[in-house]
Parts: C-alpha cells; structure tokens; sequence
C-alpha cells in the first residue's frame, strides 16, 4: 500500500512529523517498508535572480548571465531560451548534484567563459518532462530553499512517498483513511470528519441493474450504480495526476483516475462504463462457462461456470470485482458514464482472480474484504467528483440486493487484556481505543466496524488494544520453571540417538551434508522410489518432483558435485528422514555415510589406501554402537539393488533389518556421475529395538588370573566359504572355554588356488581359550583345538591347512 | 704379597684402554679368569702363615673387586656409546607431516538446533516432532488458516499428489514447524512447554531463498503465561544464543492467523563492515514471529482456551546460523561443497551445553 504525506493529512489533522508518523505506522502492524522523501533530493537548491543576460561571444544559443544569490553575485552560462534579466530561478551551485541529469556540478568553462553553477529545468530536478526552458518562479526570494518554495507553492512536488506492508488481515488499511483512523487511536492527531452528501438524481437511470437471485444469497449482495450524462472525459487535475503518479499509478483519464483515487483513498474500488456502450441493462449472474471478455489489461479471458460476470444484452462487460471489459471501457470520446460501486463476496473474488490469474487492485482489495456499509457512500461521494471534475449531470441511483449484515458483538473483558499481553491498560484506555477504532461498546460486548471483517473474537479485541497501546513498550516479565529443582532430561531416546549418530560418524571423519528432501524421479526410482505417492503435484523444478526415498541419491549428487570441483577423496553423511509414502508419519529416520577414494589423502607412508567394504561396514558398526544396537547381529546377502549385489550386506535383528553396507552398484554410479567405486552404510535408525528395561547398573565383570592360551589355526575351504559360518563353527566347539574367535589372514586369488587347488581359499583364525578353574593341560587344548578343526570341517567342508 | 699395585696399574690401565667387549672379555680373563694373574696369586695364599694370609687375602680380594667393578664400568660406557651411535643412526625427519586422518564436521544447522535446544531445555522445554508431509488440517485448518485465508492461497506451498478417485485435499509439505504445536497439545495436553525444530518447506527459490529451511516452533501454555513473559523468554534465549550480556528486543505488531496478539520481533543490532553486532547500534533486524497463541488454535490442540494460555514463536534455524557464524548465502547450506561443509562446520566435540557454553 503506498500513499503520500499529504493524503494521509487530508484525512488526518496532524501535528506529527514524518518520523513520528513512520514509527507509528510500524509499530502498529503497518510496517514501512519504504519511504521516497523527494525533498531531500532537492534540499541542497535555492532561488537565486538572473540580473543580466547577455549573448556568449563565441556561442550563438548560449547566454551568460549575471545572477544574484546567496552568495553574492555569480557568472553562470545557460543554454536556456528563457534566461533572461529579472526572472527567478532554481540555483544548483557547483559540488550539488543534479538528479536529473545524473551529475555533480563543477565549476566550468563553456566555450572560453567561467560558469559558476547552472540554472535548473523541471526535467532537471525531476519534477516533470518539461525542458523546454529553465524554470521561471513566480514568486520567491534569492537564497529561499528551493523545497521550501515547494511545499508552499507545489506540495505535491516535495510530497513524501510512504510504501507499508499490510498484513492480510487488514483490508481497511488498504485505504488511506484506514490508516489516518490507526494513527489517530494511536493519538497522533485526529481522523478528520468524513461528508458524505448524497447526491440527488436528477433523472431515472436508463441502465437498471439485476443480480440474480443465487448471487444475492453469495456472491453479490450488494450492486449500487448510476448514470452520469453530459461529462466531460480528459486528463484529470494536476492534483490528482501528482497523487498517483506518487504511488506508481499511470493517470489515464479523469474517470478512471477518480476510480483509482477511491481505491486507494477508502479501499472502495469502482467501475466505471462508458454507458452508450452499455446495451440494455445490466445482470450480475454466474457465467454458463465458456463466455469469454476482452478485460481492460487487452487479454481474452473465457469464463468458467460459476464465475461471476457482469452481462448486459451483448454479453459479459465485466469480470465482475476483479476487471472492467475492453468494450464498455471508459475513453476521453465518452460522455456518458455507469458508475459502478458493489460488494462482492471475497471468496468469489479470490476463486475467480486466481482461476483467471488476473493481480488487479480490485481483486486484491475485494478478497480481502472492503467496507460492505460503505457501498453507497462510496457510490455518492465518486458522483461528486465526477461532478466536480468532469461536469455533467447524475440519474437516481439504481441498485439491488441490500447491504449484508456485518454486526456482530464479542464480549469485551479488561482483565483478560492484561492478563494475556501483560501490560497494565486501564479498562477506560482500553476502551477508548476500541471507540477510536470504531468499536460501538455497548456494556461488555463489543461491536467491530463493518470496515474490520477481520475481528472474528474475543482475542482480536486483545489484539487491537495491545497494538495501539504500542506492544513496543512491553516489558519483559520472568517466566517460572514449570517444576522447581533439576530439571528432567527433555530429550527424547530416539532425538539422542538421532544426535549420537552424528556426533559418532563426524568423529569418524565425515562431512556432514543436508541435502533436500526432494530429488528427481529418476533418482529416485533407482532407489526404491519416483512412485505416485511420493510425487509432488507442484515441484519447483525437474529436479526435485520426488520425495526422497533414500538419503543416498542425495549425497551420491552432493559426490558428484564435489568430484565436478576436483574433491575425490570423500566422506560424507546425512541424518535424517526418507520417505516410504506420501501420507503424514510415512517416514523414517536415516543415517547413511558414503565414502569416494582415498580414506586419507597421500603420505610419505605409503596409509593411503582406498575406502571398501570393510570401512563402510566398521563405520556402521560404529553407528549401531553409538545407537545401542546389540553386538551380535545377522548378516544376509538380501541388498536392495542399488547395491553391488556380491559386495553389500545387510544387517539385521531376527525380520528386522537395521542396517545395510557395500559397494554401491556401479550402474547407480554410472547414472549419477559418479567416478567410483562408492561404498556406502544405511543405518535404520528406529529401527534398533531399545533396551527393554533401563538400568545403570553393569553386569559383574568376570576375570580370571589362569593363563588365557590363544591358538591359530589355518584353515583351506572353498573360496565362497564365509568367514562368519567359519568363525561360528569354531565358537561352537567349546562355549565355556572359547572366549574369541577372529579372523586375521584370508589368502585367496590365483596364487592361492595354485597352492591349495581350484575354488579354494585359507581363512586364518586365532581362538583365544580363556580357563576358568584350572590352567588348561596340553591334553585338554589339543582335545579343543581338535574339536574345533572338527566343527569346521563339518560347518564349511574346510581342512587345516598344510 | 709384592706386585699388587703393578698388577692393579696394568688391568686398570687395560681396561680403561679397551675398545670392545671382546677386549674387556680378554683382560678379565687374563686376572680373574681361572687361570688369571689374580686367581694364581689366590692360590699362593694357602702357603702363607695365618697372620700373612690375613693381610695378603684382604688386599688380593680388593684388587678383585676393583678390578671387577671396573669391567663393568667399562662395560656399561661400552654399551652406552654403541646405543648412542644406533639412535644417532636412527633419525628421523620430524618436520614431515604426521599421518593424516580425516576430520568430521557436522553441519551447522545441526550445531545451531542443538545450542538452541540447551538454551530451551534450560528454560524447561521438550523437543516436540512432527511429520513433514502434513495433513492441510494441521498445516493450515488447526492453526486457524481457513481455506480461503489469502496465506493459504499464496503460492509457496508444495502439494502431495492426489491418486485419482481420492477424494481427500492433498497433504502438503509443511510450510512451518507450527503444525507440531497442535500435535504436541493433543498428545500432551496442558500445561505444556515445547519446541519442535525441523525442516520445512515452501516454493521460493532466489538470491535468498531455498525451497526447503529449517525451523524451531517454541510452544509454552499454562494458566497465566502472559505476552511479556513470551518476551522475556526470546530475550533470554537471544542473549544465550548469540552469547553477548545484553540484547534489547522490539515487538512490533504484526498479524499471524494463529496467535492473537501477533508481533513481529526486532533485535538492536550494528552492521560494521558486513560483520553483525547484536545488541548495540541503532538499527533493528527482525528475526521472529511470535504471539499469543489463538483460542481457535488451542481448541484444535484440544485445550480449553478459557483455562489455558500461552505464546508461540516460530523462527529459522538457518537464519539463525547465518547471523551469529556470519554465513553469508542460504542456498550454500544445502549445496553439500566439501569447501563450505569445513569451513563453516563444526567439530564432533563441539557439542553445545548451557553448562560448558554454546560455541567455543
């Protein structure tokens, strides 16, 4: 909403300067976004009098003049037509900048003679097109400022542009009066008297006006209009020319400037029809559909059923509320003028504005709901100003349907103010602001304007109190500990767990990323994804139609990404949702880790190697630890396909799978643009049972002083032999006796099968024997270490090896 | 017994001239050995008188042990200097690096919602969850946004799709945190104080805006929480949080369909040479919205607005991030560039606590 100074004071007579104004504005919900003070541009100019001109000798159109200012006097060359001995003019002395022209004046030499500063046109400082000479003052002082001229002379000219933002919620401050009635319940001066004198008809209007039936019941309650005969279309007046075009408005014609004057004036949007356009009268009815209009923006808009039309007997005039048609459209040929003024339903307003995707000032304002009570009036004091600016004379107003009842009451309690903005507001303050903003308080029940659709309760009568009363000079208040003593732990097991996850795996020596929750459908289908269900009906762009199914896709971008700046060594993981649905609650939380290249960058000492399986696979080890996860898990080959089908694993408890590690299909890979291999981890992060009962107690630690005996057995075994099945086998010889199993040799490839023949393989394990009662005798380990070349022979077919 | 001083002179001698163990080996052998000068002059003693032997035995068992003990002297300084001489042969470049490990970060915006969480769960707040594909109830309905609000039909919302022949209207991504409030209140019920951080999502995509930020909705409701201590509460927390002695804040009314009363909240502020002073300097920067939470909205959390009141404020976690650490583009925390990721993330001991303080 933008207005300018001098309106806001033609509604409210004010003492308070700009600033105080500004403020107010803000701090009562009308926040400045803007100010365009175009006097301070000109500050800087005086008035000044030529007392000489002569012609320059070696210039035929340039004359060099003698001109008295504040500073005495000064020899100035002028190109100007007008420069001529005794006029006034506007001084810009050298070091001032000229605004319209882009440039600091310096002292300067114009063909051989010293100017000393330049006498300003209109275009010059902005104030219009003219240019065809400097600027001559009728009246005026040599030294006066130049803006204070102004303001004396041309207000309009140094008028302060004012641009706030209004919430939605209040359709009055769309209107400059709204403002002026803020500002003045807020006590900076006082909302000035509002006339309005109903215009007497001197003629029945030949256009009537109907609204059909349906639409009286919602839609359009209200038409009022009438007919205008014998004006006089033209530019408006300067004044009025100078107001809009302040606030970025194009004058086009004194009609349509009146029109677009209300709008902003009093949030009362008009229409105006060239009636010897109009055939027959005028019906307000929903369209058929398929109707179409040429609109005063010159685009054809078809009609949808329902849609709210203005017809008369050749069709659709207008697209009622939101804008005028082409044809009836008001020109400077037309003399007889249908002035329109109606209430029409927001919610029609808006269905149909944004089906039709027309932004008009109608639309913007009629959605958000004008003065209902203000229809007529509005329609009145629009005839006077055509009367007053363009002659004429004005028919009996015709109308339909009645204005819709807005009266309503909501208990008013002045305790509750205070107890809920807690501010002390004396009850008789308080209600002298409802009263300035034209609550009718009648006993305990309030009764809001009919320019406030916007009050719908108790808490919007709170509202409007504490804002005027300034919410700035609220005063903090301590707010108690809900319970006294050490406060409980607030965070939930799983925001823990969420929380270690990334702590651990940032310790590990990962990037933490946050990639979107919404990637491209091809992605997502490589992971599990790209359905219906997780498809957004709007995306932003290609690249982000689909819930994310996985926070894989994500990080295998963000790799590429890094891969595209020269980065190929990386570690990367995000924590947080994938989504399985597209309904509320079809997520689930994700740690995934990925790793590109090197685990470390070169060194002298030949560590580097390249990330694998196995360094995925302790990472989500760790991950699960930090989660609570028991140690003993399953692992299965039941990968989904993204991954490398013979190096990925899955991790589960019994169905329950947890987590899942590998290489990363290469094929993936090759569609992402990314240079592998990849090897990744997904940790379930729900999906880890919690312990059944919490308890900080930890279980006895059992230690014995027997010698613990560690033996290494190497065993030969068919090449797809797995170590755990291995590794099992020999923990199942002695339960008791058996405190570990590890594998710490594995030899396979051609050399090995060379030795050990085709298919085969040696897996090394050290058993570590840890007696409880007696040190063990040599007897009893070679009975154990027998037991267990037994178990494995028996378990994976494998004999130790020679 | 003669010749002991002559004896004693030549093996000290030799033993202090011995260049290896070899040599030292040789000389004790010569006088201690069995065959040595030493043992044989031992032996002469049984024919000595008992008052000679006395005298002669005493001075041959010196001799011995002097003798003796400087073979191990010598011996250690042998080793010594042979150890010596390995380690000097041992050296090593200590100026080369040493073995590179990678090193972790965690993101900022994770860092921020925990040292906002500690701020709040000082101050007795939970952290509340919710789903980010909302019903349009709870993101809109249950907060008093009706359908034909003009919030509503702004168009920075993200729609689910709808199967054909679902007739349901279509969730939503969750356009704020907000919707938590009300899921929160139906859980738990009053008095309840919560706040939910999350991401959230909204069809905006320019120099300063990316489809999906995050945010931390804060909910306190009891029998008598008033605006003011909705204030005193963000005052705490901004001073806490940007870890400087003094902020003062600015409510400015605003207008937001869930609280009634609204205001928007400034904070004094300073820009000195793009850096952010909080706290002093004439101008304000708005960082929040907030408000008493709206009758409506409480009764869709199922809490009687007649026994209950309380605030609400919402405000972006990244925003926040960008203020106090001086990140300068939004866009950039969802980019994942390796470069930014180190420079502006944290280390995995930096973990924020009221007690050991929020940042180091």
């Amino acid at each position: 909403m933008k207005f300018t100074l001098s309106w806001l004071k033609d509604h409210l007579e004010t003492q308070a300067t700009l600033d105080e104004i500004l403020y107010a504005l803000t701090d009562l919900g009308l926040e400045v976004e803007e100010v365009e003070d175009r006097a301070a541009r000109l500050s800087a100019f005086t008035l000044a009098k030529v007392l000489h001109a002569e012609q320059h000798p070696d210039a035929d159109k340039l004359r060099v003049c003698r001109v008295l200012t504040d500073e005495g006097e000064k020899q100035i060359v002028c190109g100007a037509p007008n420069a001529r001995e005794g006029i006034t003019v506007v001084l810009c002395k050298p070091g001032d900048y000229v605004p319209g022209i882009d440039v600091t004046l310096g002292v300067g030499k114009i063909r051989g003679v010293e100017s000393h500063g330049m006498m300003a046109s209109e275009r010059e400082l902005e104030l219009s097109d003219e240019h065809d000479g400097i600027i001559e003052l009728p009246s005026g002082e040599v030294g006066e400022r130049f803006v204070d001229w102004l303001a004396k002379n041309r207000p309009g000219a140094v008028d302060p542009m004012i641009y706030i933002k209004i919430t939605p919620n209040r359709p009055d401050a769309l209107g400059v009066r709204g403002l002026a009635r803020d500002l003045a319940a807020r006590g900076l001066g006082r909302l000035k008297p509002l006339n309005v004198e109903p215009v007497k008809g001197g003629f029945e209007s030949p256009i009537k006006v109907v609204i059909d039936e349906v639409l009286k019941e919602k839609g359009c309650p209200l038409f009022t209009g009438r007919l205008i005969r014998g004006v006089k279309n033209g530019p408006s007046p300067a004044w009025l020319q100078a107001r809009l075009k302040a606030i970025g408005l194009r004058p086009i014609s004194a009609l349509v400037d009146i029109t677009n004057f209300f709008t902003f004036d009093q949030n009362r949007p008009l229409h105006v029809f060239d009636a010897s356009k109009v055939k027959g009268d005028l019906r307000i009815h929903p369209a058929a559909g398929g109707e179409t209009i040429e609109a005063l923006d010159e685009k054809t808009y078809t009609f949808r059923p329902g849609m709210m039309v203005i017809s008369d007997d050749q069709g659709p005039e207008s697209i009622a509320g939101v804008m005028g048609g082409a044809v009836s459209g008001c020109t400077e040929e037309t003399t007889d003028v249908f002035l329109e003024s109606a209430y029409w339903d927001p919610i029609t307003i808006a269905t149909t504005g944004r089906a039709l995707k027309i932004n008009s000032d109608a639309r913007y304002r009629f959605e958000r709901g004008v003065d209902p009570d203000f229809t007529l009036p509005g329609l009145e004091l629009a005839t006077r100003m055509i009367l007053d600016l363009c002659g004429g004379e004005a028919s009996e107003v015709v109308m339909d349907g009645a204005v819709p009842v807005s009266d309503r009451a909501y208990r008013f309690d002045a305790k509750k103010v205070v107890s809920l903005v807690g501010m002390n507001i004396a009850e008789g303050d308080q209600r002298a602001t409802l009263e300035a903003l034209g609550f009718a308080l009648k006993g305990d029940m309030a009764h809001p304007p009919s320019w406030r659709p916007d009050i719908l309760g108790e808490a919007d009568l709170v509202e409007e109190v504490a804002r005027i009363a300034s919410l700035t000079k609220l005063e903090g208040k301590p707010m108690r500990r809900a319970k006294p003593g050490v406060p409980k732990p607030i965070l939930t097991p799983m925001q823990m767990r969420e929380k270690a996850a990334r702590r651990v795996l940032a310790a590990l020596g990962y990037n933490e990323c946050v990639t979107y929750s919404f990637i491209d459908g091809a992605s997502a289908a490589m992971f599990g994804g790209g359905g219906e269900a997780t498809r957004l009906e709007n995306p932003i762009s290609s690249e982000m139609t689909h819930m994310r199914p996985d926070l894989l896709p994500g990080l295998l971008q963000a790799a590429a990404r890094n891969q595209a700046r020269g980065f190929m060594d990386l570690a990367l993981f995000e924590v947080g949702p994938a989504f399985h649905g597209g309904e509320p609650g079809e997520q689930a939380l994700m740690a995934t880790g990925l790793l590109i290249g090197a685990t470390a960058p070169r060194d002298p000492y030949g560590s580097r190697r390249m990330a694998d399986l196995y360094d995925a696979k302790a990472d989500a080890e760790a991950v699960l630890a930090a989660l609570g996860a028991p140690q003993k898990v399953q692992i299965s080959r039941r990968a989904d396909a993204w991954w490398h089908p013979g190096r990925s694993g899955v991790m589960g408890l019994g169905p329950n799978v947890i987590a899942t590690f590998g290489d990363v299909h290469p094929k993936v890979l090759k569609a992402m643009d990314v240079k592998g291999p990849a090897v990744a981890f997904t940790v379930r992060v729900e999906a880890v049972p919690f312990p059944k009962s919490k308890t900080t107690t930890r279980a006895a630690l059992g230690r014995s002083d027997l010698q613990a005996v560690e033996r290494d057995f190497a065993f030969v075994v068919g090449k797809e032999v797995e170590a755990l099945t291995l590794v099992n086998a020999a923990q199942g010889a002695d339960k008791a006796l058996i405190e570990s199993v590890a594998v710490f040799d594995q030899f396979t490839g051609e050399k090995a099968e060379a030795q050990m023949g085709t298919g085969k393989k040696s897996l090394a394990i050290s058993v570590r024997l840890q007696p409880r009662d007696k040190t063990l005798t040599d007897e009893e380990i070679e009975a154990v270490s027998a037991k267990i070349v037994e178990k494995v022979a028996k378990a994976t077919g494998g004999v130790l090896r020679g | 017994m003669d010749g002991l001083d002559a004896l004693k002179g030549k093996y000290l001698e030799g033993i202090s001239g011995a260049g290896d163990e070899a040599a030292l080996e040789e000389l004790r052998v010569a006088a201690l050995g069995k065959k040595g000068e030493i043992s044989l002059k031992m032996r002469e003693l049984g024919q000595m008188d008992p008052a000679q032997r006395q005298e002669a035995g005493q001075a041959l068992n010196r001799l011995k042990d002097e003798i003796d003990a400087a073979l191990k002297a010598k011996k250690s300084a042998l080793a010594d200097a042979a150890l010596d001489e390995r380690l000097k042969s041992e050296w090593l470049d200590v100026t080369l690096p040493g073995r590179p490990r990678r090193q972790g970060t965690i993101h900022p915006v994770s860092q921020v919602t925990e040292e906002i969480t500690a701020i709040f769960a000082d101050m007795g707040f939970a952290v509340a969850e919710g789903p980010q594909i909302e019903s349009d109830w709870y993101n809109f309905d249950a907060l008093n946004i009706a359908p034909e609000h003009p919030a509503r039909q702004e168009h920075d919302t993200f729609f689910m799709h709808r199967a054909t022949g679902d007739n349901r209207p279509p969730h939503v991504l969750r356009t704020h945190t907000s919707p938590v409030q009300i899921r929160a209140m139906q859980t738990h019920g009053a008095p309840i104080r919560v706040i939910a951080p999350g991401r959230v999502y909204r069809m905006d995509m320019d120099q300063t805006h990316a489809p999906m930020f995050h945010q931390i909705e804060g909910l306190a409701i009891d029998r008598d929480i008033s605006m003011a201590n909705l204030k005193w509460v963000l005052e705490e927390f901004c001073r806490a949080f940007f870890e400087v002695d003094d902020v003062e804040l600015r409510f400015r009314a605003s207008h937001f369909p869930f609280t009634e009363p609204s205001a928007e909240v400034d904070i004094r502020c300073s820009w000195d040479k793009g850096q952010l002073k909080i706290g002093e300097g004439d101008g304000w920067m708005e960082i929040l919205g907030s408000g008493m939470v709206h009758p409506h909205v409480l009764r869709a959390g199922g809490v009687d607005p007649d026994e209950w009141q309380g605030f609400a404020f919402g405000m972006g976690i990244d925003r926040l991030a960008m203020l106090k650490y001086g990140i300068p583009d939004l866009r950039a925390f969802f980019e994942s560039d390796l470069r930014w990721l180190r420079h502006y993330g944290f280390t995995s001991l930096d973990m924020p606590t009221v007690a050991g303080g929020l940042s180091r």
